[in-house]
């Protein structure tokens, strides 16, 4: 049974297990997010999301990536409140993670230059707002290399026991997804390091690039119980020969 | 021992026992309790046991240690019965004397009496003592008449009674009467029991869990250790009761790690109930099964949330979730599951034999029943004390609680915990029940009430709140992790007396949005104890900020130790014991802090015994 | 942070026997377990654990150093335990701790060098009338002062 909702006043109707977050971009309402990716659950960490909720003649704000969507829930995204908190806790992760362009960026929007806030522990990694984006999305891969550590103002990102993961495959999706960019991978033709090892790559058969770590195929091809000799060339070079068999066809 | 088939046999057990053991046998009961068993209590029952023995009366006087009395200021605590005497501060030494005198011959030993400070008053009966007289015992009444490692003492006063007569009622009329009774939850929160129950109820599935939060993490609480050490079938029959009315067939009690005590009464009286068929399959003939299960936590204030605290049963982290989905729609292993406080579970029993109009009889209007404190701090009986709904803080922590000690000044007062708020002097007439305190920006919480006096900084005192919850934050939020880090290091500004007057109004600009946009009731409620002293102690926060002065003389970066040259002997013990040798000065002569090297550690005012150190 | 001794694997395998291949449930209640037989919860038992119960190793790390029940590092012979409860702190909690820091020369949450001393803070014990309250080794000094804590401390740097 849908569920009525009204989105800065304009009415929506939703699907019960649709988030607040869905139903507003549907609807082609922006709502800025950091630690959110439709793909892995969502747990409410970098509070950026925040909106204005009411239902049952309460006013509260919610994160709305993790708010799931009730009958009657009237929804402002961008009230003086709002606005106010957004900026608040940009500031913060603003003093976390100076360096970052986006939160940079994100924390102008709402009148944020500088950070007042300079976190008490240093941080294990520079520039790190201890989303976990990283850890869902590795985990959501199968790998579970990394976890939130301790808790608090003492949590920080990290392997077991802070050493080289033997599941870690250095598929580098934790920095890619990472919304500051704070992890550290080097990649140089034949070698990744990242999380404390050097993985070898792959190197695509017809041009040389790498297509992606050793270790990261054999997960994939036991994984997959795929051929052993499956990932052999690189993305641009499959495209190349494909188009190139097409053309063939079509000819 | 033999199953118990029917709520008959239950009552013809009890009869037995009754008769085995009547009411007016001679007792010694030795509290047992944590506190007590610190001064040495345990000690003393193998005392009594060898001087019973000894004079042959180890048949006649039933030795009973049992949970804690409340009165843990005056530990340890002997008490006598059939008249109800109590002996305080008891030592192994006192024993020979004890069973001599008093069992023997009927004589009572003034020593060991308690003495009211003050007026030098002597009390022989327990129930006589101001700290005894203004409460209503009614959770923590069996604490002193029960041994809690032994079923049959529960049984004997009418223990699992209520559950017989829940299995007679029904379902739906347990839950009416719950309702009826308009049981608010002890745990903090104050959410009425009933209304919870019925949602669970109401869900749809065989599968659901019914879970006692015992993770007790308030630091300056023990209430519901108290009543799990001393009384542990209560919490179990109360638990059975709520299973039967919800259709639970598991339940589990999360147990703080830090009460081993506690957690070793618990076991050993789930073993009795389930030997006793009191748990497990077909309780008493009933045909209803359920049986609870044992967690420790692992030491994390936040798995008393009980979204973390289901989590933390789950084996995970024990970071909140949203709500809702609410536990009772989506709980442990996402099904339906009740969570209740250790003396919300513990009331319920009382309510069942005791019916819903009995209980609406005590209370305010709107918080029924009694409520249970730990009375700790600058206060002359620390203690466990119950009290209805609605008594005022003033009798509490007077009447009960016999003032503050040394001849200081109330300053104020802290309930709520880590997340409750302080009220000064003026607030001493407010009455304690749920939605007072929460108007007044306290609040009732799991019952920790910390009294302060003036030698009480309220700046430090927040600070240190601060200090708690950052540690115990989960990490989650943003605004709950680095909001209250923020916080934590403008307060130390203020107590090292840096910054202006601006500082404040930023900690309570961070403040507020800590409160409305973190995940969780720790967070949204964290900012509590800075916004409550803020505003009822702004000149506190002033003169450290615009004087650099402390005026409770604890901020150390605002205080000096100096000694009273007038009142020095010259007798070198402090200069001896000062570890960084900062004092100097001859033997017989006044001696002098230098003030460069002092670090301020107060050795020097704890060991000199002529009063010659001050703090300006 | 010091290479962690080796462990006995036969008591490991004991404590780890008491629970079911696969439960990943029963996490919690296996650190506490493993925690009992070692004091503190080794590198390789936690990995060992974390296969028997077939979770990742980054769970089981993630969870254990969550709570702060449970110890990575192996602990001094000597617990010394301030507590940091609401009423022990207005009644002087924090001069404790920073005279036992002194007297034994670490910080709060460390263990000494020789594994002789560790100091710790707990948040709460629930024993308020006898604040300020250390345990050391088990034991509880109700209403304690720096000079009783100096002696005690005395006497077990001697032993
Ligand atoms: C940070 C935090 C800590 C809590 N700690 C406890 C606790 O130690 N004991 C408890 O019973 N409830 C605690 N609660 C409240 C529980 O979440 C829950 O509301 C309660 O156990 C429900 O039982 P009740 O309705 O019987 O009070 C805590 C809540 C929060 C937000
Ligand atoms: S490393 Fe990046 S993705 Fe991971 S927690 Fe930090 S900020 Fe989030
Ligand atoms: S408010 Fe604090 S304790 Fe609660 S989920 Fe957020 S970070 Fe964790
Ligand atoms: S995107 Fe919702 S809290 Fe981060």
């Amino acid at each position: 049974m849908p569920v009525q909702v009204k989105i800065n006043g304009i009415k929506m109707s939703a699907e019960p297990q649709e988030t607040v977050l869905q139903v507003a971009r549907r609807s082609g309402v922006h709502i800025p997010t950091l630690c959110h990716l439709e793909s892995v659950e969502s747990t409410g960490a970098c509070r950026v999301c925040l909106v204005e909720m009411k239902l049952g003649g309460k006013t509260q704000l919610t994160t709305s990536c993790n708010a799931g969507v009730e009958d009657g829930m009237e929804i402002m995204t961008d009230t003086p409140e709002v606005q106010k908190h957004r900026a608040a806790n940009l500031e913060m992760m603003l003093g976390r993670a100076p360096g970052s362009q986006k939160i940079r960026a994100l924390a102008r929007e709402y009148g944020v230059y500088e950070s007042a806030y300079v976190p008490s522990e240093d941080p294990a990694i520079p520039g790190c707002i201890l989303c976990e984006l990283c850890v869902r999305v590795c985990e959501a891969l199968g790998h579970s290399a990394l976890a939130a550590v301790s808790r608090g103002g003492k949590k920080y990102i990290g392997t077991p026991h802070d050493k080289p993961s033997e599941s870690c495959v250095g598929c580098g999706a934790c920095a890619e997804k990472c919304p500051t960019r704070c992890i550290e991978m080097t990649d140089t033709k034949k070698t990744r390091t990242i999380w404390g090892q050097t993985f070898d790559f792959v190197s695509c058969e017809t041009c040389g690039a790498p297509v992606m770590t050793v270790r990261q195929r054999t997960h994939a091809v036991e994984t997959k119980e795929l051929p052993e000799d499956y990932y052999t060339t690189c993305v641009a070079c499959k495209q190349k020969n494909l188009a190139g068999r097409f053309a063939r066809v079509g000819s | 021992m033999a199953r118990l088939q029917s709520t008959q046999q239950l009552r013809q057990l009890k009869e037995r026992i009754v008769a085995e053991k009547p009411a007016d046998r001679r007792a010694i009961a030795v509290c047992a309790g944590t506190g007590c068993k610190a001064f040495g209590s345990f000690e003393l029952v193998e005392a009594f046991r060898a001087e019973l023995e000894k004079q042959g009366l180890d048949k006649e006087v039933e030795l009973r240690p049992t949970g804690c009395h409340g009165f843990c200021e005056r530990g340890p605590l002997v008490l006598l019965f059939p008249e109800g005497r109590l002996y305080q501060r008891v030592k192994t030494d006192d024993v020979p004397e004890i069973v001599e005198k008093t069992i023997k011959g009927g004589e009572v030993i003034e020593r060991l009496l308690y003495e009211e400070p003050g007026t030098g008053k002597k009390f022989e009966k327990e129930e006589d003592i101001p700290f005894y007289k203004h409460q209503h015992r009614l959770v923590l009444r069996s604490n002193g008449l029960i041994n809690p490692s032994s079923i049959e003492d529960y049984i004997a006063i009418g223990g699992y009674e209520a559950l017989g007569r829940a299995f007679e009622m029904g379902p739906d009329a347990v839950l009416g009467e719950v309702k009826g009774a308009n049981l608010r939850g002890r745990g903090g929160g104050g959410f009425p029991a009933g209304t919870k129950w019925e949602l669970c109820k109401k869900q749809p599935g065989d599968l659901k869990y019914i879970i006692c939060n015992a993770d007790e993490g308030d630091p300056g609480a023990f209430m519901d250790r108290s009543i799990v050490e001393g009384n542990p079938h209560a919490v179990i029959e109360g638990m059975v009761i709520g299973a039967f009315t919800m259709g639970a067939r598991e339940g589990y009690v999360y147990i703080r790690q830090e009460y081993p005590l506690a957690l070793e009464r618990l076991n050993k009286a789930l073993d009795e109930a389930r030997q006793r068929g009191l748990l497990g399959e077909d309780i008493l003939g009933s045909g209803f099964g359920f049986d609870i299960k044992v967690n420790r936590g692992g030491g994390a204030f936040v798995c008393g949330e009980e979204s973390a605290l289901i989590r933390s049963i789950e084996g995970r982290r024990g970071v909140p979730r949203r709500r809702p989905p609410y536990p009772a729609q989506k709980g442990l292993w996402g099904k339906p599951t009740n969570i209740n406080n250790v003396e919300t579970w513990a009331t319920v029993p009382l309510i069942v034999a005791k019916g819903a109009k009995w209980f609406t009889g005590i209370g305010t209007e709107k918080s029924k029943g009694t409520k249970i404190f730990s009375l700790v701090g600058k206060v002359n009986n620390t203690g466990l004390v119950e009290i209805p709904m609605g008594m005022s803080l003033r009798e509490i922590v007077y009447d009960i609680g016999g003032g503050i000690p040394g001849g200081k000044k109330f300053k104020a007062v802290q309930t709520g915990g880590p997340s409750g708020g302080c009220l000064p002097a003026s607030k001493l007439d407010l009455s304690v029940d749920f939605d007072t305190l929460i108007a007044e920006g306290a609040m009732m919480g799991s019952g920790g009430m910390i009294v302060m006096d003036e030698s009480t900084c309220m700046v430090d005192l927040a600070k240190y709140f601060v200090q708690f919850l950052r540690s115990e934050s989960c990490g989650n939020c943003t605004s709950c992790r680095d909001g209250l880090d923020w916080m934590h290091s403008l307060l130390q500004q203020v107590c090292a007396g840096e910054g202006t007057m601006e500082l404040l109004d930023q900690i309570e600009q961070i403040a507020e949005t800590v409160r409305v946009s973190s995940l969780c009731a720790l967070g949204s409620t964290a900012a509590n104890p800075v916004l409550s002293t803020i505003k009822h102690f702004r000149d506190e926060y002033e003169a450290h900020v615009e004087q650099g002065r402390c005026p409770a003389k604890v901020c150390k970066s605002l205080i000096t130790y100096t000694i009273d040259a007038d009142k020095c002997t010259g007798c070198l013990v402090c200069a001896k014991r000062c570890p960084e040798s900062t004092i100097e000065g001859e033997k017989k002569k006044p001696h002098r802090i230098i003030q460069d090297g002092c670090i301020k550690c107060g050795v020097c005012l704890d060991v000199c015994k002529f009063d010659a150190v001050h703090v300006e | 942070m010091a290479a962690q001794p080796t462990i006995d694997t036969q008591r490991l395998d004991a404590v780890l026997g008491a629970f079911e291949p696969g439960d990943g449930s029963a996490l919690i209640e296996a650190l506490h377990d493993v925690q009992s037989e070692f004091k503190y919860l080794p590198e390789e038992a936690l990995d060992r654990l974390a296969d028997r119960l077939g979770v990742s190793k980054s769970r089981v790390y993630g969870v254990a150093s969550f709570y702060e029940g449970f110890h990575l590092e192996p602990r001094g012979e000597h617990i010394c335990t301030v507590c940091m409860g609401t009423a022990c702190h207005v009644r002087g909690a924090p001069r404790l701790l920073e005279h036992l820091e002194r007297e034994i020369g670490i910080a709060s949450g460390q263990t000494s060098e020789d594994l002789t001393f560790t100091l710790e803070e707990v948040a709460c014990v629930g024993a308020c009338a006898l604040g300020p309250l250390v345990i050391i080794d088990g034991k509880y000094h109700g209403n304690t002062t720096t000079s009783h804590l100096t002696k005690v401390v005395g006497k077990l740097k001697k032993d």
